[in-house]
């Protein structure tokens, strides 16, 4: 089956877009590489390839996870299915 | 893919060392010298010039790591041998004398006293002699546990840490079991993942040793930092790629390590390992100064997975490209020697585009230009540590 997204782990966060011309509303089919799961849900926005969507939802100050590690601290609520990237995500550590 | 046994055809040095190319160097010591130097590289067919921007007045350990950089990079098993052309003799024949320790042909020119013209036809003549001997090497038989194997990714973005980077990943874990020699750096590119490679430190010194280096780099940005360096670290590519924190970055960047090897020691920007394994070296993140330092610390084959494109290549070191995102394949092909965009597509999985790799790298160390080599990417950047006296 032909794939829309990736998940490293069960345990993430957020999932990879790995295709072209995502568009809001369209149900993805994402691969769990880590357990080799197949999971599908509704995207609310429109993704760019090599952009992360949330597939749990987030609240602000919320720890987001990506290879079973904290990659950052959420700094706006995101929704399952929403763009997650610099404009509500940003770095603990600089 | 098993590699225990599996040959290629290289060129063995004086000191023992195997080599994957044949150049002839013309080396400036400092930025005044690199017209002569570029003057004898045009007159002398074969010859390759590096010019760079640096060499005078710098001192101290920042000296240091200059003299270390052209010696090793002269020293570089890819260098059949070196013309050295310096502003005078003194720093002139320091780099010539640690060349010669390979037993390799090297000579040394200065202007001072000279002038270009003098200097350029005495080193031209040297020069010539050179490339003639340099022909003359054949290539003969070698194992793979001679080759030294360095990697270091860029323009990454979330598919490097998916598909490309793993792929390194994969074909370093068997390059270690075959007993090569393997480096990766890039010090602040491990910011959120560094406690996964002190994990793998083979040692206590080890481990002690790096997190020494990774806490001195990244005092050094806590310094001089003036936002929270996005856009620099990552980069507005990395940005545009999808990557949102260099903590997310440095775990991509860290599956280029594998699963099974061991960090059996660290090295100094530019400093020479002394057995195989796996080394860390303390260095730049940006990556013609990071490639440039694996090419100075004696590797003679280059990995380099990246998202949105990154088009460098080295002078004397092959750069080979991986790449597993599809818009980048499709819109610049011409800079990526393996595609393993069928990783995200689920057509292949990470041991066969290891083996892809692999099979890549026996070419390349045979001959095969990479990419990077035919479209003439010689990126030779030296590290600077501060400013000159």
């Amino acid at each position: 089956m032909s794939i829309d997204f990736v998940v490293h782990d069960a345990e993430d966060s957020v999932g990879v877009v790995v295709v072209e011309g995502i568009q809001a509303g369209q149900t993805l089919t994402g691969w769990v590489m880590h357990q080799d799961q197949t999971v599908t849900f509704e995207v609310r926005d429109p993704i760019p390839i090599g952009h992360k969507l949330a597939i749990r939802d987030l609240a602000e100050g919320d720890t987001v996870i990506k290879y079973g590690v904290d990659i950052g601290k959420v700094v706006k609520p995101i929704s399952k299915g929403e763009h997650l990237h610099v404009h509500n995500v940003k770095t603990k550590r600089w | 893919m098993e590699l225990k046994g599996r040959k290629f055809m290289g060129y063995r040095r004086d000191n023992g060392r195997v080599g994957v190319r044949n150049h002839v160097v013309v080396l400036p010591v400092d930025d005044i010298s690199n017209a002569a130097a570029e003057a004898v590289a045009n007159n002398i067919k074969g010859t390759l010039a590096l010019p760079h921007p640096y060499g005078r007045l710098q001192f101290g350990a920042d000296l240091d790591l200059h003299f270390r950089t052209l010696i090793g990079t002269g020293s570089n098993p890819n260098v059949a041998a070196v013309v050295v052309i310096g502003i005078e003799p003194g720093w002139t024949n320091k780099v010539v004398e640690g060349i010669q320790a390979t037993g390799k042909p090297v000579a040394g020119f200065w202007i001072e006293q000279n002038g270009d013209h003098n200097t350029i036809c005495a080193a031209s003549k040297v020069a010539r002699e050179y490339v003639q001997y340099a022909t003359e090497l054949q290539r003969e038989e070698c194992d793979v546990s001679e080759l030294w194997v360095s990697t270091k990714c860029g323009e990454s973005d979330t598919t490097s840490g998916c598909g490309a980077n793993p792929t390194v990943g994969d074909a370093f874990d068997k390059l270690y079991d075959a007993g090569c020699t393997l480096v990766f750096g890039e010090t602040s590119e491990l910011t959120g993942g560094e406690h996964l490679v002190a994990e793998r430190c083979a040692t206590p010194e080890v481990r002690e040793k790096f997190q020494a280096m990774f806490d001195r780099y990244s005092a050094m940005i806590d310094r001089h930092k003036t936002s929270d360096l996005s856009e620099s670290q990552p980069t507005k590519g990395n940005i545009e790629g999808g990557l949102t924190t260099i903590e997310e970055k440095a775990l991509g960047n860290i599956q280029k390590i594998g699963h099974r090897c061991r960090v059996d020691g660290v090295l100094d920007k530019a400093e020479m390992p002394d057995k195989p394994g796996l080394w860390f070296m303390d260095s730049s993140s940006a990556a013609a100064e990071m490639v440039t330092l694996c090419a100075a610390s004696g590797y003679v084959v280059h990995f380099f997975p990246t998202g949105q494109g990154n088009v460098i290549g080295n002078p004397i070191l092959p750069v080979i490209k991986i790449c597993a995102n599809p818009r980048t394949f499709r819109t610049m092909s011409e800079h990526i020697d393996v595609d393993v965009t069928g990783i995200l597509k689920r057509e292949i999985n990470m041991q066969e585009a290891g083996d892809k790799l692999l099979e890549m790298m026996f070419r390349t160390a045979n001959g095969r230009h990479t990419s990077a080599e035919a479209l003439g990417h010689r990126e030779f950047v030296l590290t600077r540590l501060y400013e000159s006296a």
